[in-house]
């Protein structure tokens, strides 16, 4: 018997049993959808964050407490001695040469409050140079000013969640809102920002970064941000940063450039995305073992027709192939509609979460799938192919 | 496969298509070791119709699936067309089932839910013959037993008698040396049983052999020659002297119950 003929005695077998077939499929369908939409959505968040950092301009310099471990990543200092305070940004603002600006940054949790109404927000305390940075986009108002920072002005800058959330049918501009416990005057609202993590890009409060450490009573700064100006100048300016700051904080700082952060962020994304898909692979594996039940089921049920078969001339090969090609079938044909649902969802979900479908991850799927039902179908059609003709025309 | 020299036997009319030599065979069951056939030795001449009776345990099912190549003696040899069939592989026996075996059973077997047709074409589809020529040789083997007007039906649209004669072309389209048929007329009601059994003498008559597996003397009376089976033993063996004609029964039986026969169920 040829490939052709056993693909019509399959095909016909399956066909005897729609509704079991394709709730066979199902779990194909389901495990190939999963990991085409999850590995999507992780990719496209991956490119969109991606895009945000590189967006801030290539030439940004980060310059954090605390000694960093090759790809250890930034917030790992436990035991840090010394922070940085604003006189260290006064000292690289004044000696560092061939930068456009030297711009601190202060953090810390918030809770913002207008009459009634209360959110937890995060503050990013900075200076007037944050606007520059480029992320950061108003949507109404104005940044805060040199002079407000240099007077530690109770100004402030809403995320669009905390504008919403506090302001749902008013303007805040002008209102007076309170930052745990102080009166703030609103000076603008910033544009939403969306998707990233836990979408906590706009639930931030911006202001001047003086009155943040009025506010936490603590002089320390998170980080200094430096805008080099020109690229090709990023290495020498690291260099630099590096010697002025030797003295005092010997080797307890780290500079990061915007690459780094990439490179960093690449590896942590790109890691739950295999995570995600690894996870939705199981489902797939789930569904190939729903694949080698049915098949065990039908071998089963046609015993008889395989001792008939048998009988008349069939060969192991004949029996092995016809039940080998159902099973592939079933788990092609959920893989093709698992990729056109997961790459749909995928456009679907566009407006909420930002999603990418990646060529690999439809391979993958693909793949895996089909041999997902040479695997779980080879058991089956072994077990039909060595069935004795004799039992096996005998059985009731 | 090798065709083997075709050994004819002087003392017959006609040269062996089959040969059981010396067979027996034993099987444990529960400990037991169970002689289902000993010493059996046996020839069907080309052409032949032959009845291998005997009741149920006297091993004559072991025999036949000897015969048919689905069971393999303990000792002793079988040969079929020349060819010494015991030391081939299951999948060289599946083929030599497929050439030179036609297997009519007594429950039907046919595939369910398949046409007549389609079920008439299984056996070619194993032995590789391509579409076209597969649906003409299927469709001449259901003419020759008066199905020709059946083709599409399915297997549970046909009456027992329809069935079996699907069963009957299914045996015939690979142009077997043997036409193996076990208690043929077994889930038959007696008209179509005997319309059955015509249809076996008729191919007979036209040249094919057949072997016919039967506890009921009156059915084996139809085949020319009586293999007499006991305790796995030949205990007879002799020509039938008033050798009955299923086609004169068929003609001499009244004409209601034929009406009736031919609107009865499938069993």
């Amino acid at each position: 018997m040829n490939l052709l003929e056993s693909f019509r005695v399959a095909l016909r077998a399956l066909a005897a049993n729609k509704a079991r077939s394709f709730l066979t499929m199902l779990g194909v369908i389901i495990g190939v959808a999963a990991v085409i939409l999850l590995v999507s959505i992780g990719s496209g968040v991956q490119a969109s964050i991606t895009s945000q950092i590189e967006g801030l301009g290539s030439n940004l310099l980060f310059v954090f407490p605390g000694q960093l471990e090759g790809a250890g990543g930034p917030g790992g200092g436990g035991g840090l001695t010394k922070r940085f305070a604003l006189e260290d940004v006064r000292l690289l603002r004044d000696r560092l040469q061939g930068v456009s600006f030297v711009a601190p940054a202060a953090s810390g949790a918030a809770t913002v409050r207008f009459e009634n109404k209360t959110t937890k927000a995060q503050i990013v305390a900075s200076d007037e140079n944050l606007s520059q940075v480029g992320t950061y986009k108003l949507a109404r108002g104005r940044w805060y000013r040199r002079s407000e920072v240099d007077g530690s002005a109770r100004v402030v800058q809403l995320g669009s969640a905390v504008a919403e959330k506090l302001f749902p049918f008013t303007d805040p501009i002008g209102k007076e809102v309170t930052v745990n416990g102080q009166r703030f005057k609103v000076i603008a609202t910033m544009q939403k920002i969306g998707g990233g993590f836990g979408g906590s890009q706009d639930t931030i409060v911006y202001m001047p970064v003086t009155t943040a450490q009025r506010l936490s009573g603590s002089s320390d700064l998170a980080e200094i941000i430096v805008k080099v100006t020109r690229a090709e100048d990023v290495d020498q300016v690291r260099a630099q940063i590096k010697r002025l700051l030797k003295p005092k904080f010997g080797d307890e700082f780290t500079v990061f450039s915007q690459e780094q952060t990439l490179s960093l962020l690449g590896n942590l994304l790109g890691t739950l995305t295999v995570m995600l898909a690894g996870i939705a692979g199981i489902s797939l594996l789930v569904g190939g073992i729903g694949i080698m039940n049915i098949m065990l089921v039908s071998v089963t049920e046609r015993t008889r027709e395989i001792g008939i078969r048998k009988a008349v001339g069939a060969r192991t090969y004949d029996i092995l192939s016809q039940f080998i090609i159902a099973a592939v079938m079933l788990s092609v044909a959920g893989g093709l509609l698992g990729i056109l649902i997961g790459a749909g969802g995928a456009a679907a979900l566009k407006s909420v979460v930002p999603t990418e479908v990646t060529w690999w991850s439809v391979a993958l799927a693909f793949f895996f799938a089909a041999a997902v039902g040479v695997f779980f179908g080879a058991y089956p059609a072994y077990r039909a192919s060595r069935l004795d003709p004799i039992v096996a025309l005998r059985y009731e | 496969m090798a065709a083997g020299d075709k050994r004819s036997d002087a003392s017959s009319d006609g040269e062996a298509v089959l040969e059981v030599d010396h067979v027996s065979k034993a099987y444990e069951l529960e400990g037991v070791t169970v002689h289902a056939l000993s010493d059996v030795s046996l020839q069907v001449r080309r052409g032949e119709m032959v009845s291998i009776m005997g009741p149920s345990g006297s091993g004559k099912s072991t025999l036949m699936h000897i015969i048919g190549l689905l069971d393999h003696p303990t000792s002793g040899q079988v040969v079929i067309e020349g060819e010494d069939v015991g030391r081939l592989t299951p999948n060289q026996l599946a083929q030599l089932r497929n050439r030179r075996i036609g297997f009519v059973f007594q429950a039907f077997n046919l595939l369910p839910r398949t046409s007549a047709l389609a079920n008439v074409e299984l056996p070619l589809v194993y032995s590789g013959v391509s579409g076209a020529n597969r649906a003409r040789l299927a469709r001449e083997a259901l003419e020759r037993v008066g199905l020709g007007n059946r083709l599409g039906h399915s297997s549970n649209q046909l009456s027992g008698g329809q069935q079996q004669r699907v069963a009957i072309a299914r045996a015939l389209v690979t142009e077997p040396s043997i036409v193996l048929a076990d208690e043929p007329t077994g889930n038959l009601d007696s008209r179509s049983g005997i319309e059955v059994m015509a249809i076996l003498q008729q191919l007979n008559a036209e040249g094919i052999t057949v072997v016919l597996v039967t506890h009921d003397p009156n059915v084996a009376r139809h085949a020319q020659r009586v293999v007499e089976i006991a305790d796995g033993r030949i205990v007879r063996e002799e020509p039938v002297k008033d050798r009955r004609s299923a086609a004169d029964e068929l003609a001499n039986l009244p004409n209601a119950a034929r009406v009736a026969a031919e609107e009865a169920p499938a069993t």
